[in-house]
């Protein structure tokens, strides 16, 4: 017998940061559509953005996004700096390595985070606290270079706020040699637990085909197959004059996102590394003061993917709009792709693997579609949820 | 001295109710749960539902539309709740407070016990304020 | 590559207006707004570019919007420029039939900006609540 519900998930739930509001229309088990409602965190920085003086607007973009904090301000200088002339005709070449090594920094907390919500949502918290862990010594070095461990605010146009003192070099290759192994550990814990296997491979599959018609970006646009990253597409910063690797997965599921992002926290230890030994000496600031008329774009490539900047001047010292386009605006909306035809208890996972992570266990409640009424109460439901996974795991043979 | 308050102070359970924030402060509370920090030690635990809750961790400046669900997740909390409001943005709306759809901030929403400024504050800070507020509840 | 451009004044000389270059690889080509969802479809499915975002922009001449586009192989951000100057109320046609991702960022610009997109599947608001008051627009600078 089909039983059509509707599950409300959200906007409020225990663990994540968004609130974000999911409608599940639900066959059974079976998800049949997605009804994605944002807008909880909209504080209209676009236009707020307009009433701000040009060197004033890094610090507002900044706090777009609290995890890459990097990324925001840093695709902001790049639009400005695109109106000026470029990049690596404007900024002074000290100042392109430090902007490189934050950026990189940022990106390995990031999918340390990221990995760490992970196993915590399919239910591995020994993974969610090894991960954040080895995920503190990076906001110390965040804070030895920057001030701050978590808004860096080292972008500015022209150049850099923050220089790295030769005396915090050692510490920061320390670091660096600290994660190798944990990025290891997690490397065989992944790829090697037929559990993760279990759970992971096969859901929430995004064809390549499907993440190129949704016009998606970063891990997920890479682990279906798309071969695109900004960083070396459109080189800014010294990525074009460091050696690393876009990883590319093929198959467009979960687990593919996991061996993406745990394979890219090699690369960015080696760009980080590369940097550092290369980074010459030399003024980190070309103290810019107007900027002219005309209109910019900058990209970067942000942890979740490509950020999105576009600026237009008009000669005065305010921007006439600025557009910000951040990565999780077009990978949320492939989530319509991704978890329709998935069971509800992997549609957790399938919503976390873009990376504006989810977890859905509060205010949920089962509507009947026609009636409208209260048929089941959340916690019911969580624990028909978590009985239909022990069951999957039980008949695929695993003991948990 | 209440003697439902003396029992919150023994073990605060919270819920975190992020208001449109940039996610920082959000994940400074999730990083108190983790090894460095470890706030279980001392007895507080981030709970799922706010109805097992004792204290509401409010990040972030409420827009219009977590303005109403705010309050109502206030009304769902069981009394005494006490709410901590954490961060620049849900102190007072600093930069935001010129947008559009920022219309109010936190403590006129719903009453606030405590606020803990920081963009974001350190965990450690976090912690402080919640030692603060213990003591206060204590009447010390 | 400068066989883009080249590919695109081929396939629609007659409805560019200008094109632009700029020193760094971005390009700003000047449509009409009724060619838009041709011009789009052209670089999206034959050039095989990926869709950024589209702006859109109150000017003293009328509501602007810039479809970005990417060339992820060139590195290339070529961006379609159209000015619709009727701004009392705004029209376009949708380009969501033709690619999914443009179906969040026309709900944003209908209700930031007050452009009615011509044939979207699902015009309703996106970040703003329901009862947002109608005609009033954030981005529109006689708003303010």
């Amino acid at each position: 017998m089909s039983h059509k519900v509707i599950v409300p998930i959200g906007p409020y739930h225990p663990l994540q940061e968004e609130p974000e509001f999911f409608r599940l229309h639900v066959d059974g088990e079976k998800v049949t559509d997605i009804d994605i409602i944002i807008g909880y965190m909209h504080r209209g920085i676009e236009e707020l953005s307009e009433h701000k003086h040009f060197h004033q607007v890094p610090y507002l973009v900044e706090r777009i996004c609290g995890i890459c904090s990097s990324s925001h301000p840093y695709a902001y200088v790049l639009a400005i700096e695109d109106i000026l002339g470029g990049e690596a005709n404007v900024v002074p070449e000290r100042a392109l390595y430090i902007r490189t090594i934050v950026d990189e920094l940022q990106r390995l907390h990031s999918h340390l985070l990221w990995l760490g919500l992970a196993g915590h949502f399919i239910g591995y918290n020994t993974v969610w606290m090894w991960a954040w862990r080895y995920r503190e010594p990076l906001l110390d070095l965040f804070e030895m270079i920057t001030g701050n461990r978590n808004h860096y605010g080292i972008s500015k146009i022209g150049g850099v706020i923050h220089d790295i003192k030769d005396e915090d070099i050692p510490a920061i290759k320390k670091a660096m040699d600290d994660l190798v192994p944990a990025a290891n550990m997690f490397k065989g814990a992944v790829m090697d637990d037929p559990v993760i296997h279990a759970r992971l491979k096969g859901v929430g599959i995004l064809t390549k085909q499907q993440a190129i018609d949704w016009c998606t970006v970063g891990p997920t646009a890479r682990a279906s197959g798309v071969d695109i990253d900004v960083r070396r597409d459109d080189p800014y910063g010294v990525f074009d004059k460091v050696k690393w690797n876009v990883i590319v997965e093929k198959e467009g599921d979960v687990f593919a996102k996991a061996v993406v992002r745990i394979l890219e926290l090699y690369e960015s230890v080696g760009i980080i590394r590369q940097c550092l030994d290369k980074m010459p000496k030399g003024p980190i600031d070309a103290d810019i003061k107007d900027i002219p008329p005309g209109e910019g774009i900058g990209h970067v490539e942000a942890p979740r993917g490509e950020c999105f900047h576009y600026v237009r001047s008009d000669g005065t010292n305010r921007p006439v709009r600025h557009k910000i386009r951040a990565p999780s605006y077009v990978n949320i909306a492939s989530n319509k792709v991704a978890a329709v035809g998935q069971t509800i208890s992997d549609t957790t996972i399938t919503l976390a693997a873009v990376d504006p992570c989810y977890c859905c266990t509060e205010r949920v409640a089962v509507l009947d579609k026609k009636t409208d009424k209260q048929v089941l109460n959340g916690w019911d439901l969580i624990k028909l949820s978590q009985e239909k996974t022990e069951k999957i795991k039980k008949r695929m043979g695993i003991n948990v | 001295m209440n003697v439902k308050l003396k029992a919150l102070t023994k073990s605060i359970w919270v819920f975190h109710a992020a208001c449109s924030p940039c996610n920082n402060c959000d994940i400074e509370i999730l990083d108190l749960l983790t090894p460095r920090f470890d706030i279980e030690r001392l007895g507080m635990v981030l709970v799922g539902s706010v109805r097992h809750a004792d204290a509401l961790l409010v990040t972030g400046v409420p827009n219009y539309k977590t303005k109403e669900r705010l309050k109502i997740l206030y009304e769902q909390a069981p009394k005494p709740c006490v709410v901590i409001a954490i961060g620049n943005c849900s102190c007072g709306r600093v930069m935001f407070r010129d947008s559009y759809n920022s219309p109010c901030t936190v403590d006129e929403v719903i009453p606030v016990d405590v606020y803990i400024p920081g963009c974001p504050p350190k965990p450690e800070a976090m912690i402080a304020g919640v030692a603060k507020l213990i003591n206060k509840l204590k009447g010390k | 590559m400068e066989d883009i451009i080249s590919h695109i004044r081929d396939k629609l000389k007659d409805s560019i207006i200008k094109v632009e270059e700029k020193a760094t690889p971005r390009v700003y080509i000047e449509f009409k707004p009724e060619n838009i969802p041709e011009a789009a479809e052209f670089v999206f499915k034959e050039l095989g570019c990926r869709m950024i975002t589209a702006s859109g922009i109150d000017t003293p001449q009328g509501i602007e919007i810039l479809y970005h586009f990417s060339q992820d192989v060139s590195g290339k951000v070529i961006s379609l420029r159209t000015l619709i100057t009727n701004k009392k109320s705004p029209e376009i046609d949708s380009i969501a039939h033709i690619i999914k991702g443009a179906e969040w960022i026309e709900r944003e610009i209908w209700e930031l900006l007050g452009v009615n997109f011509k044939g979207h599947p699902d015009l309703r608001h996106l970040l703003l609540i329901d009862d947002w008051p109608e005609g009033k627009h954030p981005l529109r600078k006689d708003n303010r």
